[in-house]
């Protein structure tokens, strides 16, 4: 747009295009260096047979056809994956309000329980992947050393494939939910009291306002997190890694982890492209569905 | 409608009466469970200082010892001389994570000035086109990336992990942004008056006004370094150049080296170090949580 209008721009406009150019540049040129590049590449690799080693080979499709026919553990990664955004991200958002909807009654020390619903989210990755596999070792750790002072049965929370997934999804999601408390804590203390106060006089109860106000007006930030829980559940990496590494056997083997794998430690470079490419194909048709179905549920106060 | 506020106002009146009886059931209800939830939040990090003072005999016991008793101060400074921590620590601090902030603070605050202070043709496409990349997982630059890098020679260095910070990113772009648009534009016009050009109006007046903001970022991008796992992972196999977070991630190796499980001290050694790791990060977040959470509340309520 901007290229075949520039020759109908004013002295002064284009003097003005020039001057915005510089500010961005930066920007700009990040996105064609680091952006539109390697974007690039990225394809032409996922096309080719590469190992850095050896020139690359072009193999057409043959690297995205070997990840639905032969490769033995995509597709367990495919379903771990859902598994771990699909039931972790409602999780996540659940845990998140639940919180938020508590600290936000009249209460005594709500930073002090902000800050504590908060911590573990900033913990490093590396700390809490450490902490929790100790905490939960099968011999040592606080749950099942208590377990066994009551002479209980342990439980093999990382180490069994049965229980693995669903303790890495609680552990991820649930004790990761602090960001989103946060910024639902903040939306419920924006909802206007007005509302509220309608509402009483109309003759609503606490839950019939709390269905017809409070979630309604939390709904762009439900999608909101709907969405970046999406993206970037897709894209968990170091806690997965050094938590579990996709084990035992594969329970836990997600889309991230399996790339990482096929490019830096089995070298295939072209694979891993087309990995990522699938995975970027997913991630988009869910946004894109995510937002189409919510249109009707999701209120703005702005459009009224 | 006169009629409605004192309508209200005895609704109210009402409404509390009605209530008070089940009032102090409601309220040690809520404590309770804010406390039971508080309890099992804070366990992970209470079960990492409370191991990280233990004895070799406290740390098998069952039932756990959730109170150690006496406390070791000492697996502090042995698990510390149990690698080159003091070297990861510096490498991490000034290889990486205080280059990337400058760099980053720098890039985003002019990229943003750009395009919310400034008016040009073109501005909003290029815009949406910085909010369509957020979208694109990072996993698929992650291979050609490495490519490149490699071809520059910058395996094994800090470079593919700072110098990208040079290029502005689009999240801190666009909070920046959001920041930015808050300052009426009487200022700067005032200032153009007065016959200053762009970069003065930006660091004379403009970024006193978001100091916050700029804090947001420093902030993040501080944290962001200081955890990263993945990029050092990627980038980054001499022992020389660790970060501290690589170190971490293969802390057991290093533990076994020295020998400490055969002194019963691996976990209060491997839980020490997590402590100190950790500790820094959390006394940054507890001087400036409320630039934390404007931060978070900025970017998710009105994005």
């Amino acid at each position: 747009m901007a290229k075949e209008g520039i020759l109908h721009l004013s002295y002064q406009e284009r003097r003005r295009l020039a001057r915005g150019l510089i500010f961005v540049s930066p920007w700009l040129l990040g996105l064609l260096l680091l952006g539109a590049y390697p974007l690039i590449s990225s394809i032409y690799y996922s096309l080719h047979r590469y190992d850095l080693m050896r020139p690359a080979v072009f193999i057409g499709l043959s690297n995205y056809t070997e990840l639905f026919t032969t490769d033995p553990t995509f597709k367990q990664a495919l379903v771990n994956t859902f598994c771990y955004v699909g039931i972790g991200v409602p999780v996540s958002i659940i845990s998140a309000f639940l919180a938020a909807t508590l600290l936000n009654t009249k209460m005594l020390g709500r930073p002090v329980f902000r800050a504590i619903f908060y911590f573990p989210a900033i913990v490093p990755a590396t700390v809490s992947a450490t902490v929790w596999s100790f905490l939960l070792n099968p011999q040592y750790g606080a749950i099942n050393a208590t377990l066994r002072a009551f002479k209980l049965p342990i439980v093999p929370f990382l180490t069994s494939p049965t229980y693995a997934m669903p303790s890495v999804i609680s552990i991820a999601w649930v004790w990761g939910c602090g960001y989103t408390m946060v910024l639902f804590l903040a939306t419920l203390q924006d909802v206007p009291r007005e509302l509220y106060e309608a509402a009483t006089v109309d003759g609503a109860g606490a839950w019939h306002k709390y269905w017809n106000v409070t979630i309604p007006m939390c709904t762009p930030v439900i999608l909101f997190n709907l969405v970046t829980g999406l993206i970037y559940g897709f894209q968990d990496f170091t806690f997965l890694r050094l938590l579990t590494n996709g084990g035992p056997g594969n329970a836990t083997e997600v889309f991230s982890l399996e790339l990482f794998k096929n490019a830096f430690e089995y070298l295939r470079m072209g694979k891993a492209c087309a990995m990522a490419w699938v995975m970027f194909i997913i991630v988009v048709i869910l946004t894109v569905l995510l937002f189409k179905s919510s249109a009707r549920v999701v209120y703005y106060a702005d459009t009224n | 409608m006169s009629g409605t506020p004192a309508a209200a106002g005895a609704l109210a009146v009402h409404a509390r009466k009605r209530k008070r009886p089940s009032f102090w059931a409601s309220q040690v209800l809520k404590y309770v469970l804010l406390l039971v939830l508080s309890a099992s939040f804070m366990l992970p990090l209470f079960w990492m200082i409370a191991s990280s003072l233990k004895t070799s005999g406290q740390i098998i016991a069952i039932p756990p010892i959730w109170w150690p008793n006496p406390i070791r101060w000492a697996n502090y400074p042995e698990a510390w001389a149990t690698d080159r921590y003091a070297l990861y620590l510096f490498n991490t601090v000034f290889r990486y994570a205080l280059p990337v902030t400058l760099l980053s603070v720098f890039s985003n605050v002019v990229v943003a000035y750009g395009f919310s202070r400034l008016r040009w043709p073109g501005r909003e496409t290029l815009f949406s086109i910085l909010l369509a990349t957020m979208m694109i997982p990072g996993q698929v630059y992650m291979v050609p990336l490495y490519i490149i890098y490699r071809r520059l020679g910058w395996i094994n260095s800090y470079y593919p992990l700072t110098v990208p910070a040079i290029f502005a990113n689009a999240y801190y772009v666009f909070l920046l942004r959001q920041f930015f648009r808050t300052i009426p534009n009487e200022l700067s016009e005032a200032a153009c008056i007065d016959g200053a050009g762009e970069w003065s109006i930006l660091w004379r007046i403009i970024i006193p006004l978001v100091r916050p903001a700029i804090a947001v970022i420093a902030l993040t991008t501080f944290t962001g370094a200081w955890n990263d796992y993945m990029g050092p992972l990627i980038y980054i196999n001499k022992t020389d150049i660790y970060p501290f977070s690589l170190a971490l991630g293969r802390i057991g190796a290093a533990l076994s080296q020295v020998g400490a499980i055969n002194k019963g001290l691996y976990y209060s050694y491997e839980m020490a170090i997590s402590a100190i790791f950790t500790i820094p990060v959390i006394l940054l977040f507890y001087f400036a949580q409320r630039t934390f959470i404007e931060g978070i509340k900025l970017t998710g309520i009105k994005g």
